[in-house]
């Protein structure tokens, strides 16, 4: 049986709650053990990396070496800023003598250790880079056919650490979408920034990106937005009120990925938080229902 | 009336060795090879709402000219989306420069009293030392009382949605060993304040 | 003069140079001068202000003749300035050349060293170890190595036609060998060139024809080097001529059999056209092709194919019999005293920039694939038209496609901009699109380039310096539907614009060829490391390889635009011609011997030389060294385990007496 170290990070308790509620019941239909950190600490996101980057470090170091001491495998990740941040500071540990330093003396404290090697992934590629497409396809029950999905990364998972895709047209989860039966719309601003946190602090700008995003996927026809980032899922859920009051309606939902894979393996809805958005996605239709 | 400004800027107003300061953190050197082509603006979703386009950043970063810098809005619109980055002919890395920049200016209190893209910072990692973990609710309600009060009215819908749905989370999450946590990150201030000499590059 | 005296003594002359204040300024010269007086076999030791100069060297061949010298020292500044200086002194003063030794106490020792008295030291130390070496210097003699008057030129484009001809000219036999089936290389798929506005076919064909009627060229077409073997002077080279199934010597080019092929239509891209085009599985490459003789491409023509074909072709050429289907690959060998290396360059690959959309949105293309659009006889007819048939109403021209990219490649390839502003001006001349070119700098500094742009810019061509990120086709707004976007910093007006353009035209840069690699090996020469091959010296030897008798010229050795490429194809035929002239070249004795007595046979040496230059002699059972070939690298002299290898001028004794000098001073 797969096993990973799992870091859900601050969202996927709160606001990205959907993520975690349909990840890991597909994982355990594959087959894949999470095993969810020991008090594991926020990771800092981008935040505190304005703040005081040694600091910001040392709250990543802090859960790589919990990562380590659970001996479960890599560490899979499905929040964008977590990704990036415990990427980055992988990569500033291992190249800054400095920071080799300030965090051994941190982890030293606390009876800690982190050795530089746990890798750092994101479920997307252990579904189809570990796991495998031919896997996947033998539990889907229900297909998604019909289902028009646009795939939208985001930024963070793709830029720029990104390993297992490529940075600027990434199609791992094209093909898992393709994989249980969905149509791929081809989608120019797959990677485009969705406006982050920008929508809360700077409505006029943050919401206009957001807006760019849904306007082009109702164009070309999309039924749905499939989202790997619990805030590009809540940007482009949680504000069509507004959208629509400066620029007008583009009622696309957007759902995580995981949990278009758990309607496609059969999962009832609910289970997988799909009640959890604003702008609910449309049911599939009857013929597809599950027994 | 026909608004007339006079705009020169003298070498007395260059913070000499500001830039290469920032080309010393890490990943921020290839900025001596700029050549201001404006990929990275041409490709910033953020570019056209900033006052300085990222390019321009990076030639006044390089210039010295670090109150213009730091007193700019580019730095913080700028969402980390890493475009720049990854266009860059150059290879700089100017993602991280704006970092840099951030850190600079919150250090240095030079941004404006309200503005909330700092505070939402500042109230982030005051919520992450104390709690070990963001309540992302309550990290936003704390934004708005700080920032603008009046936006918590506008925002009543969105919070009915968030309760409605279940997204809406009243008590702090905490991680247990909050101690170990506090004395990880006191023993980085620590050293910063008294840097041992094999601490110093 | 004997070369041990008249008595059997050996009687040194040292002199040490003060090069004005460069060596005087850190070591105290008289005082070496009289350091070195003191020692057994010295005769004559002097200080003096300019070795170099006339009087100082009169001065060593007074001495040789007034003193008996039968050695001589000078401590001065590096040989590769004035060994050859003073061995020419040392000769006219009546010795063997090769009784010479040279010490460098300038780049050693006075220019790197800020301590007088240290440095005086070192002097006294290095001086003592050349005299004591040179009394184990043996008469030597330079050896002549004849060179054969051929030349061959390998690559057809504009830089090997021009050195071609210049040969040609000159009454030298030439082989010139192309890879492709005509002459003309890249230059013949232009329209016009920069910044004249010449016709490239009219300008360049005339060349071609006159390579074609030269007697003293042998044009090798459809062929490739294969092998070469040899040495300066004396050069044996493969070269493997590739079928066309078409008889050279009697087709006349009149291409009845195209038509009657029995394609009624031409079906596959032709490579001439960058894939724009179509032609049948017999065809020319183009009409002004040289040779003009048509080929049959093996891999779709039907006969090759299915066996089952009616040959309308042969039919047609009933009366010369010029297709001939058993044709099969030859190997040719010849004999040639020097090579000339004009292969040229490849364009970058514009799929390697996905953002750019090339390969994915119809109506971006590559600048070469411009210029067949908007010659006459390309294509579309000279139109400049979308896929769909249509005229552009604007047009985009995105430099830098491919340079000045630390992720692709980080030179700048010298031509873009010209040739991208001239496009721009065809476009204008052809449509009436606006036409604007994204741009990082614009670089024109060639005679009459600057003007060029000028020119450009009074055309009403727009220019926007700001490099693209990206081309997109999604719209903003009604003005940008149905059209590719480009989204870029106008960093001039300071402000960020979307463009949207019905044709984006991408300026792909220049890159060494795909198989540049085996071709250096193939030749022996080196490559940068950027790719391109490597000239001995990029300021003073552009053309100069370091295998002597291997040149190169034009973009093969770098970007490069046709008036630099002529230039340097001339310039190659003349280091060329200047060798074949003077007949031989003169070989540095310093080559390794084996002592046919000594050697063991253990062939541990062969594999070593990085020249070739040691062969296994079956009938003795022993190894010899050619001591043409051999550059007296030393190898196989620090290899040999029976120490039968000895090299000249860098004998054990030699070596030994040198370490002994330097260590009894200190």
């Amino acid at each position: 049986m797969k096993k990973y170290a799992y870091f859900p990070g601050c969202s996927l308790k709160g606001l990205g709650r959907g993520y975690e509620e349909s990840l890991l019941p597909v994982m355990e239909r594959l087959g894949v053990e999470m095993v969810e950190l020991d008090d594991w600490n926020c990771c800092g996101a981008t935040a505190y990396m304005s703040i005081d980057e040694k600091q910001a470090c040392v709250l990543a170091a802090r859960n790589l070496a919990l990562a380590e001491k659970t001996g479960a495998g890599d560490l899979v990740t499905p929040c964008s800023a977590c990704y990036l941040v415990l990427n980055k500071m992988k990569h500033y540990i291992k190249e800054s003598e400095e920071m080799r330093t300030t965090v051994r003396r941190s982890l030293d404290g606390a009876g800690l250790s982190y050795s530089g090697n746990t890798p750092v992934r994101h479920p997307l590629d252990i579904l189809v880079n570990d796991i495998g497409l031919d896997v996947i396809k033998e539990k889907v029950v229900r297909p998604l056919t019909g289902l028009k999905v646009v795939p939208y990364y985001g930024c963070q998972v793709v830029r720029p650490y990104s390993t297992f895709d490529d940075a600027w047209n990434p199609t791992t989860m094209d093909r898992l979408l393709a994989t249980i039966g969905a149509e791929v719309v081809p989608y120019p601003l797959k990677t485009k920034c969705c406006g982050a946190s920008l929508t809360g602090t700077l409505p006029k700008v943050g919401l206009r990106l957001t807006y760019i995003l849904l306007r082009e996927a109702a164009r070309r026809g999309a039924d749905v937005i499939s989202t790997i980032c619990p805030l590009c899922q809540f940007n482009l859920d949680a504000y069509h009120d507004q959208v629509a009051r400066r620029w007008g309606p583009v009622p696309v939902p957007t759902v995580y990925f995981t949990q278009l894979m758990g309607l496609a393996f059969g999962l009832p809805a609910k289970q997988l938080g799909l009640n959890r958005n604003f702008v609910r996605m449309k049911p599939l239709p009857a013929a597809h229902a599950p027994a | 009336m026909i608004q007339v400004l006079r705009t020169v800027k003298y070498e007395a107003e260059r913070v000499k060795g500001f830039g290469r300061e920032i080309m010393s953190v890490p990943g921020c050197e290839n900025l001596a090879s700029c050549i201001q082509c404006g990929t990275c603006s041409g490709t910033c979703p953020l570019s056209v709402y900033m006052a300085h386009s990222p390019r321009q950043i990076m030639a006044l970063v390089r210039a010295d000219f670090k109150d213009e810098v730091l007193q700019s809005n580019s730095i913080w619109l700028c969402a980390s989306c890493y475009a720049c980055t990854t266009e860059c002919p150059r290879e700089i890395r100017v993602t991280d420069i704006m970092y840099a920049l951030k850190l600079r200016a919150i250090r240095e209190g030079a941004y404006p009293k309200h503005f909330p893209i700092p505070i939402l910072a500042k109230e982030f990692s005051r919520m992450v030392r104390s709690k070990g973990r963001i309540t992302e609710t309550l990290l936003v309600m704390r934004l708005f009382m700080k920032a603008n009060l009046r936006a918590v009215l506008g925002a009543w819908r969105q919070g009915l949605g968030l309760i409605r749905t279940g997204r809406f989370v009243i008590l702090h999450e905490r991680i247990e060993r909050r101690e170990e946590l506090e004395k990880m990150l006191a023993s980085v201030e620590a050293g910063e304040a008294n840097p041992s000499p094999k601490d110093l590059p | 003069m004997n070369s041990n005296g008249t008595n059997g003594d050996i009687r040194i002359g040292f002199y040490i140079c003060h090069c004005g204040h460069n060596i005087e300024g850190m070591v105290d010269c008289a005082a070496v001068a009289r350091d070195i007086a003191k020692l057994p076999g010295v005769a004559v030791s002097r200080d003096y202000k300019y070795m170099c100069s006339e009087p100082g060297q009169e001065l060593i061949q007074t001495d040789i003749r007034e003193h008996a010298l039968n050695r001589v020292v000078v401590a001065s500044c590096s040989p590769l300035l004035h060994e050859h200086t003073f061995r020419n002194a040392v000769e006219a003063g009546g010795l063997n050349r090769f009784f010479f030794q040279m010490v460098n106490i300038r780049e050693h020792d006075s220019w790197v060293h800020t301590d007088r008295a240290a440095a005086t030291a070192k002097a006294i130390a290095l001086a003592r170890a050349a005299v004591r070496r040179v009394r184990f210097h043996r008469a030597l003699e330079t050896t002549r190595v004849p060179i054969h008057p051929d030349v061959l030129v390998v690559g057809g484009g504009i830089t090997g036609i021009h050195a071609a001809l210049t040969l040609a000219n000159g009454g030298k036999k030439v082989f010139l060998v192309e890879r492709e089936p005509s002459i003309g290389g890249h230059m013949a798929k232009f329209d016009k060139t920069f910044p004249t506005l010449d016709c490239a076919a009219c300008i360049l064909t005339p060349k071609m024809s006159a390579v074609r009627a030269h007697e003293n060229i042998n044009l090798w077409t459809n062929s490739e080097v294969v092998k070469v073997e040899g040495y300066v002077g004396n050069y044996t080279v493969t070269v493997k001529r590739r079928p066309r199934y078409v008889n050279e010597e009697l087709c006349v080019g009149c291409q009845e059999c195209i038509a009657a092929c029995v394609f009624k239509e031409p079906k596959f891209p032709d490579e001439f056209n960058v894939g724009l085009g179509k032609r049948k599985p017999i065809y020319i490459p183009f009409p002004q092709a040289v040779p003009q003789v048509v080929l049959i491409d093996r891999e779709r023509c039907l006969h090759f194919k299915t066996g089952k074909c009616k040959k309308t072709c042969v039919e047609a050429c009933a009366d010369r019999h010029a297709i001939d289907f058993t044709q099969k690959e030859e190997l040719v060998q010849v004999r040639v005293g020097n090579i000339i290396v004009a292969t040229g360059f490849k364009l970058f690959d514009a799929k390697r920039i996905p953002q750019y959309g090339y390969g994915r949105y119809p109506n971006v293309v590559t600048s070469i694939e411009l210029e067949r659009l908007v010659t006459s006889s390309g294509p579309t007819g000279g139109e400049v038209l979308l896929r769909d048939g249509t005229h552009p109403k604007s047009v985009a021209f995105i430099l830098c496609v491919g340079s000045r990219d630390f992720k692709t490649n980080r030179w700048c390839s010298r031509t873009c901009c010209m040739h991208s502003m001239k496009l721009a001006q065809l476009v204008r001349e052809h449509t009436d699109a606006e036409v604007t070119v994204f741009y990082l700098d614009i670089r024109a500094p060639g005679k009459g380039c600057e003007e060029f742009y000028d020119k450009s810019l009074k055309d009403g061509i727009r220019f926007v310096r700001g490099r693209v990120a990206e081309v997109t086709d999604w719209a903003l707004r009604e003005e940008e539907e149905g059209k590719l976007v480009i989204r870029a910093e106008d960093t001039l007006a300071g402000v960020v614009r979307r463009i949207p353009v019905d044709m984006i035209v991408l300026a792909v840069g220049m890159e060494p060829q795909a198989d540049a690699q085996d071709v250096r090996r193939l030749f022996n020469m080196s490559c940068g490391t950027e790719g391109w091959f490597l000239e001995k010296h990029p300021k003073l030897a552009p053309v100069s390889t370091f295998t002597d008798g291997v040149f190169i010229a034009g973009c093969c050795q770098g970007p490069k635009d046709i008036p630099d490429s002529i230039a340097q194809a001339g310039a190659a035929a003349a280091e060329a011609m200047a060798l074949i002239d003077r007949g031989y070249i003169e070989q540095e004795p310093n080559t390794a011997y084996i002592d046919q007595a000594d050697c063991s046979g253990c062939k541990s040496c062969l594999p070593l030389c990085p020249y070739t230059a040691i062969a296994f002699d079956e009938a003795t059972k022993k190894a010899a060294i050619n001591a043409t070939l051999c550059k007296g690298c030393g190898t196989c002299v620090a290899a040999c385990p029976s120490g039968s290898i000895r090299q000249h001028l860098f004998e054990d004794e030699e070596i030994f007496s040198e370490i002994e000098g330097v260590l009894t001073h200190a």
